[in-house]
């Protein structure tokens, strides 16, 4: 029997989750405190999420954790752990944020701002093309 | 009850002599005798309306240099400038013709998606008699079956030149629009590629 999971992401007391549903989707929370099966305790203090329960199915773990957090802990020492660690920092430059990040600008242009990414898109790939070109 | 009105042939009444002196010699005798009969039962009189149609007032996003996708005809996934909404309540809009070939032309606002875009029209001076009769076609020859109108002589009818004047208005309202749009970079490439979607793209997902 192999000793160790595949898994890499526990729902556990301290995972940075991802919310995916409802007014706060797009933030990150930390898990608070395990409810049950279906839910957990979250809390948000840096991100603006106020403390509620949620349930697992709104929420994306992601591989941030913040460490040493008791459980049940309080927002205060949430909040305090949380820019102790940077954790914050260390999602907004993680590259899953970044590309949320372009996605929604992309997702706010209107038709001509379109029309202006796609020639800019155009001008890359011929760049490429020619870099390649030269190259071989 | 009500009464029908009398057919009338002529419409002045007439004015007779009439013999006899306690008859006043002169008479008049109405154009139309009245009826002699009153119907027996009510004749429905349909009722009047008063209600006038009001022209449609174009959305708050369409106004005056705003660009336009048209939905609909033959100029389809055209981006076009809207120049000003007519007295029938269709908009006016142009290509312009030199970029997109799409000409001076009245379009139902229903068929349009209206972009954020906007090109500055300050400067471009819409002619009065750009009207709706404008666009009417003139019919000829009455009575004539469109396929004796077309062949003449055994001869389909040569094409008709379009009209230098309509051109000239066209040149008139593009020349200074163009300028307009000059100023902008990339617009000029904008107007001249039409529109679509694209795999995952739905248009009420999208922001114009």
């Amino acid at each position: 029997m192999p000793d160790q999971s595949t898994f890499k992401r526990f729902v556990e007391v301290g995972r940075v989750v991802l919310i995916n549903d409802g007014p706060f989707a797009g933030k990150i929370a930390v898990i608070s405190e395990i409810v049950d099966h279906n839910r957990a305790i979250i809390d948000g203090p840096t991100s603006g999420v106020p403390r509620q329960s949620f349930p697992y199915r709104h929420l994306t773990l992601t591989p941030l954790t913040v460490t040493s957090l008791p459980r049940g802990a309080g927002t205060g020492t949430i909040k305090k752990l949380l820019e102790k660690q940077g954790t914050t920092e260390k999602w907004n430059e993680s590259s899953w944020a970044k590309r949320r990040e372009v996605i929604a600008s992309r997702k706010k242009l209107n038709d001509f701002e379109r029309f202006g990414a796609m020639l800019k898109k155009k001008q890359v790939r011929d760049l490429v093309r020619k870099e390649i070109k030269a190259s071989a | 009850m009500t009464r029908t009105a009398p057919p009338q042939t002529s419409t002045e009444p007439r004015e007779v002599t009439v013999g006899g002196a306690k008859n006043g010699s002169k008479r008049t005798i109405p154009a139309a005798k009245a009826a002699r009969f009153y119907p027996a039962e009510d004749v429905p009189q349909p009722k009047k309306t008063r209600r006038v149609a009001q022209i449609a007032k174009p959305r708050a996003s369409i106004t005056p240099g705003t660009v336009l996708i048209l939905l609909a005809g033959r100029f389809r996934g055209k981006r076009v400038v809207f120049l000003k909404q007519l007295a029938s309540g269709l908009l006016l809009v142009t290509g312009p013709f030199k970029i997109n070939g799409v000409p001076l032309r009245r379009v139902n606002q229903a068929y349009v998606i209206a972009t954020s875009t906007k090109v500055d029209i300050g400067s471009v001076t819409i002619d009065e008699k750009i009207d709706d009769s404008y666009f009417t076609k003139t019919r000829s020859s009455k009575g004539q079956s469109a396929e004796e109108e077309f062949f003449s002589a055994g001869q389909p009818k040569e094409k008709e030149p379009f009209p230098e004047a309509k051109s000239e208005d066209q040149k008139t309202i593009d020349s200074a629009l163009i300028a307009e749009i000059k100023k902008v970079p990339v617009l000029s490439k904008y107007l001249k590629a039409s529109f679509g979607l694209s795999k995952g793209q739905f248009p009420h997902q999208l922001v114009f």
